[in-house]
């Protein structure tokens, strides 16, 4: 089977609909079967993987840790837009830590995260062979 | 709707209510496989119900082979020891023994 390029986007909040969780859903299986996937975050999709998420309030399930197993999936390039970031008056350091261990390197925690201007971003978009919006 | 101990299961087995979960359910399903778990079974359990704990998904196998690997050692990390423990495949049939959701894109 070949590899494509497929790139989840990710524009909405994290609670409130269910697209946040079936993207999620949806990316861990397409890791499943191998393919080279990567994520992005624009407009309130930033807010998908803000640090420190507490749902006690709303009775959802809190399900932002399991973004922190994105790594073991090998999925290692979630690229986040810097122009939404500062729309909401966020930065990197607002997000979670997300690092994946590289195989090839011993075992070395690297990030997984890249804040990227929307400039960047639609360069890395039409290097895509399939984009899917959620 | 069936049921293991009184906790019932769904069409193929697994648990309605994660929080049902006890070990003896866990050596019931077992028992309906032909299966005694043994130690070797309980630490994949463990490490099982510990992945969900931390990451809120049961791992696909691929990831739960590597994540043994990693913390059991080559001998263990692989898919003939961990098929031997659980022939009907260590994260469907370890997920169910364990009491987690089917693992997310398993079929």
């Amino acid at each position: 089977m070949s590899t494509k390029k497929f790139m989840y986007l990710n524009r909405k909040a994290p609670y409130g609909t269910v697209y946040a969780l079936e993207s999620l859903e949806v990316v861990l299986i397409a890791a499943a079967f191998e393919q080279d996937v990567s994520l992005a975050f624009i407009d309130d999709g930033v807010y998908q993987i803000v640090d420190g998420q507490k749902t006690d309030g709303i009775g959802m399930k809190n399900f932002s840790s399991t973004y922190r197993a994105l790594g073991d999936y090998d999925i290692n390039k979630l690229y986040v837009s810097k122009e939404s970031l500062d729309e909401r008056g966020l930065s990197e350091d607002d997000l979670m830590p997300l690092v994946y261990e590289d195989e090839d390197d011993d075992w070395a925690e690297k990030p997984s995260v890249f804040v990227v201007s929307n400039a960047e971003l639609s360069k890395i978009m039409s290097d895509q062979d399939v984009c899917l919006s959620f | 709707m069936a049921d293991i101990l009184g906790a019932p299961v769904d069409e193929e087995g697994f648990l309605v209510n994660l929080t049902d979960w006890t070990k003896d359910i866990a050596v019931e399903m077992a028992k309906g496989d032909d299966i005694d778990l043994s130690d070797e079974h309980w630490e994949v359990i463990d490490f099982l119900r510990e992945y969900y704990e931390e990451y809120q998904i049961a791992p696909a196998v691929r990831v739960l082979t590597k994540a043994i690997g990693k913390k059991m050692g080559k001998d263990k990390g692989n898919s003939k020891y961990l098929y031997s423990l659980f022939p009907y495949g260590p994260g469907k049939q370890g997920c169910r023994f364990a009491g987690l959701p089917k693992p997310t894109g398993c079929i």
